[in-house]
């Protein structure tokens, strides 16, 4: 066994078993610490695959960014600790929770058997350019193949923006006056 | 295999001695400047100068009693420290130091590793750098560390767009993400990247102060208001962690704007390692000659300063350096 | 492959190992006492008032997504800097109609006031 297979199967069990903590949790701090982890371990997967220009975006949007808007959403909502989030779920609810589950497991299960890994003739990597993966590779596709998908992305950033700032900022009275200083009074002012 | 191992092994083991070397003494030397430009002497007692005093420092922090708050959330109080502290290490893995040469008769790269995405890797650090302190700030139970954290955090995601964007000119320039790659291509004085990039350098170091939440930007930690800011309920070890990790973050940003704007290890006559620290150690000075210099910002100014004119400078930056190398390209930025 | 990242492996296995390291140490060497009232929140000697469970104010989040955006937009300027010469007009054509549509955001941003901090 050598250190690229030992590397791999401690990121994967890492990546998974924290996946499975990141949703059993109650605490909601720690289920996004996890979530973490679990996008650090993948991007050493991705690693492993050559794809050196997604693991960084994996690592700079998912673990970088949006991870710090959900600490920032977990404290909005100020859940701390194991904290009960409201009410039990209903049983028709719990019922349909698992059967919602057991139906996505079985799709996968169709879709994986559909695409038949063929691994014991071609290995993925066999196939690829020298230069898959790299962000020059990545960038000539993108520019050329995938310039219009692309373009489209920037539309939907921008109807990102103003979505978020619709639904934060939807109210004029929700406002702080003008010049009403430092944060600790505005913290009474804000609504959520 | 084993002699890759064993090199690269201990080249990184000498990184990290001289980098946490670096953390104490660049606390002893920010205490020995700001003391000068203040007309004072400054630590003198532990050795000749008071050289001695970060080893005084590091020994006294960890006998220290290890005070934990009733209040505080365990897991995420733990952690915080060694979240700050890791980060500002890794940093270092894709800055060359020095050029190639040969000790012993093994045959040394100047770098612990040349990594082909070298400038993604140190924005992905850097933009999991927050988490130290946002979790610090959050975990401490007490309203001031709770307020530095949400400040810092809130300031150097601010920070980070321009961070990152001040950078891109360069890459358009060199057309490359590689560290080594880049030092290559600054050979001589005239060919540093600082020339052709003078605005994105501006914001790159202001930014960078920022990141690192230091003095005119240290707003985290304003004593007057924030007694501490995030780490104020932290003692020990812990604290000294968060230190490392400030200290170490300075160091790593230096280093990284001596790699992106100053040529690197490039320099005559002297050998290449002495050539980078210097050039390190003048960014470093330049932290505390801010200090010493500038009042802090109020945090609406910091936070209109970051959105309103850093973010669109950056992105002017971006797009006039991309305008200029096609147009006037290679009469001004050949090579 | 393996002479890359075998060194940030180890770096990032070191790192961790001094962190963890340097914890253990302020717990074991430190002496411990507790008395009276050490255990509370520091607030330069008075007792503490409120507390710390308030919810935060909602215009971080409003620059935590505003970040978020952003920096998809930054993500996707890094791969076209990398390959600017190469693709020379075209490539900056397209990647400038890309930041002129985030542009627009930033300019409604700013016009909504979203960007303020009072």
């Amino acid at each position: 066994m050598n250190l690229d297979t030992i590397v791999f199967l401690v990121s994967a069990v890492v990546a998974v078993f924290s996946a499975t903590m990141m949703i059993s949790q109650r605490n909601t701090v720690a289920s996004v610490l996890y979530l973490i982890l679990s996008l650090l371990a993948q991007a050493v997967l991705y690693i492993q695959l050559s794809a050196l220009f997604l693991s960084a975006v994996l690592i700079i949007v998912y673990a970088g960014a949006i991870m710090v808007l959900f600490l920032f959403v977990v404290m909005l909502l100020n859940l701390r600790g194991n904290q009960d989030l409201g009410d039990k779920p209903s049983p028709v609810s719990r019922i349909t929770k698992y059967l919602v589950s057991i139906l996505l497991v079985v799709e996968l299960v169709f879709i994986i058997r559909g695409i038949g890994f063929d691994t014991g003739t071609v290995g993925i990597m066999t196939l690829a350019a020298d230069d898959f993966g790299s962000v020059a590779a990545v960038a000539r596709i993108l520019f050329t193949n995938y310039l219009y998908p692309f373009e489209l992305t920037g539309v939907l950033l921008l109807v990102a923006i103003v979505g978020a700032v619709v639904v934060s900022k939807r109210e004029k009275s929700y406002e702080t006056p003008a010049g009403s200083g430092n944060m600790p009074d505005d913290r009474k002012k804000v609504e959520i | 295999m084993l002699e890759v191992i064993l090199i690269s092994s201990i080249k990184v083991i000498v990184v990290v001695v001289v980098l946490l070397t670096g953390c104490a003494y660049a606390t002893y030397m920010e205490r020995k400047v700001l003391a000068f430009m203040q007309n004072r002497i400054g630590p003198n007692y532990a050795g000749p100068y008071g050289l001695l005093q970060p080893i005084a420092d590091a020994v006294k922090l960890i006998f220290k009693e290890d005070v934990v708050p009733d209040n505080v959330e365990r897991l995420t109080y733990t952690l915080a420290p060694m979240i700050s502290f890791v980060p500002a290490m890794l940093t270092f893995a894709v800055v060359p130091f020095s050029s190639n040469f040969t000790l012993f008769g093994y045959e040394i790269t100047g770098v612990i590793s040349d990594l082909n995405i070298g400038i993604l890797f140190v924005f992905a650090i850097t933009s999991l750098g927050v988490y130290g302190i946002l979790l610090g700030g959050w975990s401490a139970g007490s309203k001031y560390s709770l307020l530095g954290g949400l400040r810092a955090s809130a300031q150097m995601i601010s920070y980070e767009l321009s961070y990152g964007l001040s950078i891109v000119g360069v890459i358009i320039i060199a057309n490359t993400l590689s560290m080594v790659e880049l030092v290559e291509q600054q050979s001589s004085i005239g060919s540093w990247f600082i020339w052709k990039q003078p605005l994105g350098f501006l914001l790159y170091i202001t930014c960078a102060v920022a990141e690192t939440n230091r003095s005119p930007f240290d707003l985290p930690e304003a004593e007057s208001e924030l007694v501490g800011g995030y780490h104020t309920e932290y003692s020990s070890m812990r604290f000294a962690q968060f230190f490392i990790g400030e200290y170490g973050n300075m160091l790593a940003v230096s280093a990284v704007a001596t790699t992106l704007f100053f040529g690197g290890w490039q320099g005559p006559l002297l050998p290449p390692v002495i050539w980078f620290l210097i050039k390190v150690f003048c960014f470093m000075f330049f932290y505390i000659w801010l200090r010493a210099t500038l009042p802090r910002f109020r945090y609406d100014q910091l936070m209109n300063f970051g959105w309103k004119v850093l973010f669109p400078l950056a992105l002017f930056n971006t797009l006039l350096t991309g305008l200029w190398v096609l147009w006037l390209g290679d009469v001004l930025f050949g090579g | 492959m393996f002479e890359t990242f075998y060194p940030i492996l180890f770096l990032f296995v070191f790192a961790v190992f001094l962190a963890v390291l340097l914890t253990v140490f302020s717990v074991i060497l430190g002496r411990r006492t507790r008395s009276g009232k050490k255990g509370q929140s520091y607030e330069c000697g008075v007792e503490p008032v409120g507390t710390n469970k308030e919810p935060i104010p909602v215009k971080y989040f409003l620059i935590g997504i505003s970040f978020i955006l952003f920096d998809i937009e930054l993500i996707f300027l890094l791969p076209w800097a990398v390959v600017s010469r190469e693709l020379g007009m075209f490539g900056f054509i397209s990647i400038a109609v890309f930041i002129a549509l985030v542009i627009i955001g930033y300019i409604y941003e700013l016009g909504k006031g979203a960007l303020k901090w009072e």
